[in-house]
Parts: structure tokens; sequence; C-alpha cells
């Protein structure tokens, strides 16, 4: 059993740093808050490293199984004797693996804002944010309770809302930050009433109690969970299926995708750490934390997840396709791979063979996290360099961004799935997954994956090659790749993404902690990679070299590239339910009841007193023989009183 | 003629509403003052006659007009200072004027 105390520094390092660089980054730490910031940073992905080691090698396994250990837990709230709010931390592999993650990215992305924020006015305060992000998303991966995982939870929400709205002159981060926290707020309530359902029939809040009474056959509080049922649907599946809503908010799923996209208004370092390499993926943490529930009690929710995932994949894919910012493009790609990841634990079950799907969505989850912080970072150093997030103003860019460009060819062809980078690997074993338990979710993964092989290289052609760039506003292009801080992250990212694929995840994690072989099939990988080739030939086919070829095809396709660029008409459906119905049939007659009934009665009460006290403030005189006169009236009625009463 | 106790207590009502009277209506604070000072000894009449007429071999009475009495006086010393504290304030001692604390 590990010491809880240096694990506990985890999380407490980035809140010290959150705490110093907030309270006084703008006064004392002015020039040297990024260095602090970076440093803590750096103290606690070494400790995560260590743990992971310790678990993965030392401590965490007994008789070949993984063990969840829970070195700390204080209880912080306690209801009755079985109900409390805990907090503690948990180690098991995914905990141990998301620590590694989410430090690790989070490092690269301080490191690289050294020298992309540089400048910046409000230089700490992005650091202190970045802090408090990444402290409570820590805390959110070591949550042995189901509430500290809510609390952190909403922590992350209101993080990545304070970075999202960073350039609060920008009206349009404004209304991102407000979009993003309302529609993760919406799906929080979801969580929220998930969490009481599932608590309220176990009768406990801590995950272990949890998983163990709502997954033994014959438990008392199974019976009740699964008998009990509300519109012909047992309650254990509304419970979960409500939890998955959470998770489906935050980690932007299909229909609750739409705030990710406009949270690209948001620094690029924060869209590489928040909106791409972790905190999305945390509804995937989330689904993955409670999965035996999900796989053994409530498969009906699972089945929700898988096509909910399945769906998301390949909208997001062909939404991709059609944007031109290319931030909004990674931000597609992001949802898509997520969906990806939501399906594989959707289509995996309980234990064993079957639960490949969650090893592989973990897998995925882990070599995202690295090719997806690479992309983002490259994009913000290609925005560095051309001060524009529009395709139309890049290309050519390979000469003038060597590194940049290499990093970013190794990101896409990872994310394209093409062998030996890292998203070759875990996208086989997803669509492995998927083939074994639902060809239908096979079918649109493999279409999803040719369709990400097309829209990353129409990306990375339009920027890198495509025409050459014009250097009429070299003036402000003086800087030229951006020097150490900027290359060197991208660089052992890139490493990341290269090597990250060769690690045997099934060793690792797997659904019952026991080790699962996860074999190479060459001969199922066929028809995915020759796919994702295909899509990088048409889209080097037409995107290569300036031409007008893209533009004949969109146009033949009128109809469908339309809705497709405006991203299926889905925000503006929304702006319709909640403007002219809800709005209209809600927020109106509420409004007029505030404004008539709830201000009347307290207006009446205003209005009335001020008019009788007007009426008797003459009483008050200021002239003592009055009062004297009141007093002697007061004196002769009460002596009247008790001499006739 | 020996006057009796009830020409006495006429005596002293009515200097008790003489005094009440000026208090009401004078708007100069020295003659409030007087008047208070009427109503008090209206009130020391009393004490004296009822001790005299009820409990002739008693001092109690007598004894309460004595603190009246000193008990007056402090009362007019603390009053006069009063008034010329409104005196350097408002250069008046007309109560009427004196009505800042009003509504």
């Amino acid at each position: 059993m590990p010491n809880a105390i240096y694990i506990a520094l985890i999380p407490l390092l980035p809140l010290a740093g959150f705490l110093l660089l907030g309270l006084f980054g703008r006064r004392i730490f002015k020039n040297n808050s990024g260095v602090i910031g970076t440093l803590l940073m750096m103290c606690a992905t070494i400790i995560s490293l260590y743990v992971a080691y310790g678990y993965f090698f030392e401590y965490g396994k007994v008789n070949g199984v993984y063990q969840k250990l829970i070195p700390f837990k204080y209880a912080w709230l306690v209801f009755s004797k079985d109900l409390s709010i805990d907090m503690g931390i948990t180690l098991d592999p995914i905990s141990v693996m998301m620590l590694v993650v989410v430090t690790f990215i989070s490092l690269m992305v301080h490191v690289f804002s050294l020298a992309y924020m540089k400048g910046e006015e409000r230089f700490s305060t992005f650091y202190a944010f970045l802090s408090l992000f990444t402290f409570s998303m820590l805390g959110l991966v070591i949550s042995s309770n189901i509430f500290q995982i809510y609390i952190f939870w909403e922590l992350v929400g209101v993080s990545s809302f304070l970075l999202i709205g960073y350039y609060y002159d920008r009206p349009s981060a404004v209304a991102a930050s407000k979009k993003a926290f309302i529609v993760t707020r919406f799906a929080d309530l979801g969580f929220l009433i998930g969490i009481l359902v599932l608590s309220f029939y176990s009768g406990t809040l801590d995950f272990n109690e949890l998983i163990s009474r709502l997954t033994a056959p014959g438990s008392d509080q199974l019976k009740a969970a699964v008998t009990s049922s509300f519109m012909g649907i047992s309650a254990i599946t509304w419970g979960t299926f409500l939890i998955f809503i959470g998770g489906a908010g935050k980690s932007a799923m299909f229909p609750l995708h739409v705030w990710l996209p406009d949270a690209m208004e948001g620094p690029t370092p924060v869209s590489a750490l928040i909106h791409a390499a972790t905190m999305v993926v945390a509804g995937v943490y989330l689904v993955a934390r409670l999965f035996p529930v999900f796989a053994m009690a409530a498969p009906d929710s699972l089945q929700i997840v898988a096509y909910v995932g399945a769906v998301s994949a390949l909208l997001a894919a062909v939404i991709a396709c059609t944007q031109t910012d290319i931030k909004r493009v990674l931000a597609y790609s992001t949802m898509s791979q997520i969906g990806y990841m939501m399906f594989a634990l959707g289509v995996a079950k309980y234990g064993g063979e079957n639960g490949l799907g969650y090893t592989a969505s973990m897998f995925h989850l882990f070599t995202h996290a690295m090719f997806k912080a690479l992309l983002f970072l490259c994009a913000g150093a290609v925005i560095h360099f051309v001060h524009s997030n529009e395709m139309a103003d890049m290309g050519g860019l390979r000469k003038k961004l060597p590194v940049t460009h290499i990093a970013f060819l190794i990101a896409c062809l990872s994310i394209a799935g093409i062998p030996p980078f890292s998203g070759f690997f875990s996208k086989e074993e997803i669509l492995l997954a998927a083939w074994q338990q639902n060809r239908t979710i096979y079918w649109i993964g493999l279409i999803t994956s040719g369709m990400t092989a097309f829209y990353m290289f129409r990306l990375y052609f339009s920027i890198f090659w495509n025409r050459d760039f014009n250097d009429h506003h070299s003036a402000h292009n003086h800087h030229g790749e951006g020097g150490g801080l900027i290359t060197i992250p991208l660089i052992i990212l890139a490493i990341g993404s290269i090597v990250s694929g060769f690690i045997p995840f099934g060793n690792f994690v797997s659904s019952d902690g026991s080790r699962l072989a996860t074999g190479f099939h060459a001969s199922f990988s066929i028809m995915p990679v020759s796919i994702g080739v295909i899509g990088i030939l048409i889209a080097g086919w037409l995107y290569k070299k300036q031409s007008d070829k893209p533009d004949k095809i969109s146009s033949s396709l009128n109809g469908l590239y339309k809705t497709a660029y405006h991203k299926f008409y889905i925000d503006e459906i929304y702006l319709f339910i909640t403007k002219k119905i809800l709005f209209n049939l809600v927020g109106r007659p509420a409004a007029w009841f505030d404004r008539n009934v709830v201000d009347g009665l307290v207006n009446f009460t205003g209005n009335t007193t001020q008019v009788i006290s007007e009426k008797i403030k003459g009483i008050q005189s200021g002239k003592v023989q009055q009062y004297a006169i009141y007093f002697l009236i007061g004196a002769i009625g009460l002596a009247a009183l008790i001499i006739y009463w | 003629m020996q006057p009796g106790l009830n020409q006495i207590l006429f005596i002293s009502t009515a200097l008790f509403f003489i005094g009440v009277y000026g208090f009401f209506t004078r708007r100069n604070l020295v003659t409030i003052l007087m008047s208070v000072e009427l109503v008090l000894n209206s009130v020391n009449l009393n004490f004296i006659a009822f001790n005299k007429y009820l409990w002739p071999n008693r001092l109690d009475g007598v004894f309460f007009t004595v603190f009246i009495i000193a008990i007056a006086a402090a009362e007019a010393a603390v009053a006069i200072a009063i008034i010329i504290n409104l005196y350097r304030n408002h250069q008046s001692i007309d109560v009427e004027k004196a009505e800042e604390m009003k509504y």
C-alpha cells in the first residue's frame, strides 16, 4: 500500500499553484508566474509517474488482478452510518492512467504556454486558471465517492468556463464560455439526478460499495433497482442513463456537443488541454468508472452509450470535412474520437475477452490525449505564426515551420490510423471490439475512420502544402517557429504519439483488472488501414496543389455540403427551441408573472407603507411641546383607563 | 380660619394646571422651566397637606418635599445648561425654532 501523502500531493500541488498565482500573481510573481506554475506541474507529473510505476509494477497487482486501492479516505459529510460524502483517493488502472495523462499533457501545455501566452496582460491569471483546472481534473480522476466526483466535475466545468472566456473583451469568447457552461450544466442536472437515483437504490455514495451492491446478483439493492420502474424502464437503467447524460454533456456527445466547437474561442493551449485531451474525456472516464454497473445491471444504457457514441463519431466527422477554421476542424475531430471511445465502451461487456472494448476505449483515450494535444499545440504554433485561424490564410508553411510540420504529420498519421503510429493500435482495437459485438457500429466506425483520415489530411495539406505561403504580411511574421518552448513540447508529444501505441495496454487496463491479451490481427487491419490510406489519397489529390476541385465537389454536393457546413443546423434548432418555444411559452409568462405578481406584491407593500408614512409623519414634528401634549394625552388616557375600567 | 385639606388641594391642583398650561403654551424655554417648577411645587404642596392632615405624627411627606426641592434645584441647573447650549446654537431660546429632529 502506498503512502497517501505523496499521492495527495498530485492534486494539491496545482491547487497550491492556483492559490499562489491567483492571490499574488499579479503583484509578486508578475514575471515568473509561468515558471512557478510549470515547476509545480513538473513535480506533480514526476510524482504521478512514480505512482504509476509503483502501482503497475509493484503493489497494484495481487494474484494477477489489479486491485482497487484506497490509500486515503476522509468522511467529509456524514449523513448516516452508511451514507457519507467522502474525500478519498482511489488507485485503479484507469485512475492511475488518467493521473499520468492529465499531469503529462498539462505539463506540456504549461511549457508551451510560456512562449505562446508571453506578453499577455493576464499571464498569471491564465496560469492560475490552468492550475485550477488541473487540480480539479486530478481530483476528479482519483475520486472515491460519486459525490466527490460530482464536486470536481463542477469545478472542472467552472475552470473550463473561466478559460474559454479568458479573452473576456471578445463578445464571441464570452458567448462561448456561457454556452459551454450552460450546456454542460444542463447535462449535469441529469448527472445529479442519476447520482440520486443510484445512491437511493444502493444506499451508499461510495464507488466501491455502490458497484459491488448493484452488481452482485441477487442483492436486495439490485433487486429493488431492477424491479421498480418509471415509464416502463427500470430504475437502474434510468440512473445509469442519467449519469451518462452528464458524461455526454462534458464529453460533447450528440446532441449536447454544441458547446465544444465554440469553446475554441479560448486560447489554443487551453483547447489542447481541456477541450481535446483531458476534460472532454471525463464523460468517458465516468462511464468507465461505473462500467461494471453499466455492463452487468443496465445493458440497455450501455446500448444507448454505444449508439450515441457512434452517431456522434460519424456526425462530427461529416461536419469536420466542411469546416474551414482549423481549430473547429480539430474540435469536431475530438468529438468524433470521443465518440469512438464511447461506442467502444458501449460494445464492451464485463470481464474476459468480451471486455476488449473497455481496454480499447481506455487505450484510445490515452493515445488520443497524446496526438490530439499535439495537433492542438501544432495548430497553436501555426496560428501564432499566421495570426489567423482560417485555412484560407495558410498554405505552404512546411518550410517556415519545419518542426511543427513534422509533428503535425505524425499526429495526422496517428489519428488516421496508419501503422505504426499510436492511433492505429487503439483504433484497431476499438474496431475489433465493435466487429465482435455489433456489426452496425463497426461499419459506422469504419466509415468514420476513413473520413477522419480525409479531413485530417485536408487540414494538413491546406496548412502545409496547397500553395506557397504569401509573405505579404511578413512584417509581423519576423519571428520564426518560436524557439524551444514551442518546439520541445511538440517533439515530446510527437514521440509520445509514436511510442504510446506499443504499450501492451491489455496488460494494465481491463474491465475486471486481470490481464487481457490483445493480439495484433494483420488480416483484420487491412480494411481500416486501406480505408485510411484512401482517405489520405483523396485529401492529397484534392488539396495538395491549389485547385478548384474541392469547390467543384462541394458545389455538386450542394445541399449536403451546406447542411454539413452549417453543422446540420443543430445550433439553429436549439436556438429555435429555446428562443421561439421556451422563451415564448415559459420565459415570457414567467417574466410576466414575475413582473406583475411577484414584483407587484412587493411594490404594493412598499407603496402602502410609503403612503401611510407620508400621512402620519407629521406626528414627529420636532416640536418638543407637541410631544409633551401627546405624553399628557397618553397619561390622561391611562389614568382614565385605570379609574373607569 | 384654619384652611381644610380641600382648600389646599384646590390650590395645588390650580397650581399644577397653571404649570401644565404654561409648559404647553410658552415658547420661551426659561418660562417653560418656570412652569415645570410650578408643577413640582404643586406636588410639594400635596405632600405637605396629606402629611399634615392625614398622618400628623409622621414626617414622610416632609422628607419627600425636601428631596423634591433638591432635585428641582439640580434639574434647574441641568435645564439652564441646556438652554445656554441651545442659545449658542440658535441665538434664541424659542423652542419652536429648535425643530431639527423632525421626520
